[in-house]
């Protein structure tokens, strides 16, 4: 009986990976495929990753997305983590209201904020541009950001920087030696977050790009409009490995900065 | 090693006073405990003796000095929090050694200083270990070792012991007196175990809404309590309330349905009103049919068994006599113990029947 259970537990969770990672499996194998009409049986070549590195707009793309992304990851991860510090160690009148006004803009959908933004920037000059994408991925990624250093800083409460207090290091030395390493994997998660906001981000991009600039998800889009090229499984190959490596990264770091 | 003195501290949170113009001296070397229930003040004391909380008044003098402007790491104290709060990412060596580290010291120094400590709570050769490596009673140590280590003047202690099971928070109660002895350490202890702090502590004072009820020895306090809430909160006590009765030779109460209790304190004036308190343990039990004639002045009560509880070594009776109930404890010493519906007579010595002031509990 527990045998049969076992297998049946097992069966059913297999066929939930199937699920989950059938379609990019597909697209892996059909990116080292020579046919670029899907044929099998399947032909071992990297004439697409060759294309790929010939193809200017889409690998231009894939560079302002990348900027973009890094960019956005650092302004959001520092101001979101300055603002997840004065959430939980200041308290003021209004923190709770303030805490709470988070959530609405992760919530609210992305193209009802795009379109506002469009309004805005146009309505103050900013324009389209990378730098309204910018300002737009900033302002999407910062709750992300404050909420997971927040829930960080929250589990360790005070007593830490407390204990540092009464052992006699000064606001600085409790800041550098205490809570930086203590809310660091936090940090980084945040900041993975904000890169992945930044990096996917279809529809505020697509609206504030201005003719002939693109990113790369407005690119692909685009690209399959106009005639689906197996490039796209190349690039998108290229992607899947990188995050995946990122992830690892990431477990490794959460490791040594040490959580409870 | 230095003397504490908290004057007219007063601290309040809305408008529930959490301190309330409370003055206290820890003497040099004295392990003192800070005993009541949640929401009496002993935390905000200890807090503000840290450099936590700022107190609305009063002043907190180290060794005569004024510390109430100073902050917490200029304070130079050393204090135990109820979870350790050891730094999860520092090894059990960099979390002793932290306290020395930030002030600046050599590192042979530093290693010298923390290889001493690690002796004395003895736990060299686990140095290296993270903290989530170590037993509860291990990182019970460590904290107290790093809070030792940098000889601070006072030693804070907030209910270290809590978070252990009973049969190693009494090994560590023995290991943390130990310790304390061994440094000479001013200790100020918080606890809201009773037990604890009557067996760790040189005095206590007990709490109640942000006031000190009562400073003395564990055993004066004990024996000796001076109001209804101390009686009732450090240990268990049998109160009787009445009035003063003239009786030569005697100090007596009457206090209704015929009950007559005397006592070997004073008494006010024949008429007034007061409370008296009696220990559980020092009321004798006899069967109804087979009481010893009592001495004069000797409390008498007779009564009828309603509930028993043992408890292995001893055994709580509840005792219907007219008008209450009595418990009484008795080291389970006989061959059958007393079974509800028992008749029995109580009886103790007046000297024990202490008067108390009325408090509301």
């Amino acid at each position: 009986m527990e045998r049969v259970g076992g297998w049946l537990v097992r069966g059913y969770l297999g066929l939930v990976l199937v699920f989950l990672y059938l379609p990019i499996a597909v697209m892996i194998v059909m990116a080292f495929n020579r046919s670029p009409l899907y044929e099998l049986p399947i032909v071992f070549d990297t004439v697409w990753f060759q294309a790929l590195a010939k193809n200017e707009r889409l690998l231009t793309a894939g560079f302002n997305s990348l900027w973009i992304a890094i960019a956005n990851t650092i302004i959001a991860t520092a101001l979101g983590t300055m603002a997840a510090l004065a959430f939980q160690r200041y308290s003021f009148r209004g923190r709770t209201l303030m805490q709470l006004l988070l959530f609405p803009p992760i919530t609210i959908p992305w193209l009802i904020i795009g379109t506002s933004m469009l309004v805005m920037f146009f309505w103050l000059g900013i324009g389209r541009g990378l730098h309204a994408m910018l300002l737009g991925h900033v302002a999407l990624s910062i709750p992300y950001v404050i909420v997971v250093v927040g829930a960080r800083l929250k589990s360790f409460g005070t007593a830490l920087e407390e204990a540092a207090a009464t052992l006699g290091a000064n606001p600085w030395q409790t800041f550098w030696r205490i809570s930086a390493p203590v809310m660091a994997p936090g940090v980084v998660a945040a900041a993975l977050f904000a890169f992945a906001v930044s990096f996917d981000q279809f529809v505020i991009s697509y609206f504030l790009a201005p003719p002939g600039v693109s990113t790369l998800p407005v690119e692909i889009y685009s690209a399959i409009r106009k005639g689906f090229t197996p490039e796209v499984n190349a690039i998108s190959t290229i992607i899947i490995v990188v995050s995946m490596g990122l992830m690892l990264l990431f477990a490794r770091l959460y490791r040594f900065g040490g959580e409870r | 090693m230095s003397t504490v003195e908290v004057r007219g501290l007063t601290k309040r949170y809305g408008r529930v006073a959490a301190l309330d113009n409370v003055s206290l001296l820890f003497a040099e070397g004295e392990f003192f405990g800070l005993l009541g229930p949640s929401g009496s003040g002993k935390t905000t004391l200890l807090r503000c003796a840290a450099g936590f909380i700022e107190p609305e008044a009063g002043d907190i003098h180290f060794d005569g000095q004024n510390v109430r402007a100073l902050p917490v790491h200029k304070r130079n104290i050393g204090m135990v929090f109820q979870n350790y709060a050891l730094f999860p990412h520092l090894s059990v060596f960099d979390n002793i050694a932290f306290g020395l580290v930030v002030r600046g010291m050599k590192r042979a120094d530093v290693r010298q200083r923390v290889t001493e400590m690690l002796a004395l709570i003895r736990l060299s050769g686990l140095e290296d270990r993270r903290p989530r490596q170590l037993s509860g009673g291990q990182q019970q140590r460590v904290a107290l070792a790093r809070a030792l280590v940098t000889r601070p003047r006072v030693l804070l202690l907030d209910e270290p012991l809590g978070a252990l099971d009973k049969r190693l928070r009494q090994e560590m109660q023995v290991e943390l007196r130990q310790i304390q002895r061994e440094v000479g350490i001013t200790t100020i202890f918080v606890t809201h175990d009773q037990e604890e702090a009557m067996t760790l502590c040189d005095r206590i004072a007990i709490f109640n809404e942000g006031r000190v009820v009562q400073v003395g020895a564990p055993s004066r306090v004990y024996e000796r309590p001076a109001t209804t809430f101390a009686a009732n909160f450090l240990g268990d006590a049998n109160l009787f309330r009445g009035h003063a009765v003239a009786r030569d030779g005697f100090q007596v109460i009457e206090c209704g349905d015929g009950i007559e209790i005397a006592t070997g304190d004073p008494l006010p004036s024949a008429g007034g009103v007061v409370a008296l308190a009696v220990r559980p343990e020092k009321i004798s039990l006899w069967p109804a049919d087979s009481a010893p004639v009592g001495t004069e002045g000797e409390n008498r009560l007779s009564g009828e068994i309603v509930h028993t509880i043992y408890s292995g070594s001893s055994i709580t009776y509840r005792l219907a006599v007219p008008g209450r109930e009595l418990m009484v404890f008795e080291q389970n010493r006989s061959a059958r113990p007393y079974a509800p519906g028992d008749r029995v007579v109580a009886t103790w010595p007046a000297e024990h029947t202490v008067v108390v002031e009325e408090q509301k509990t």
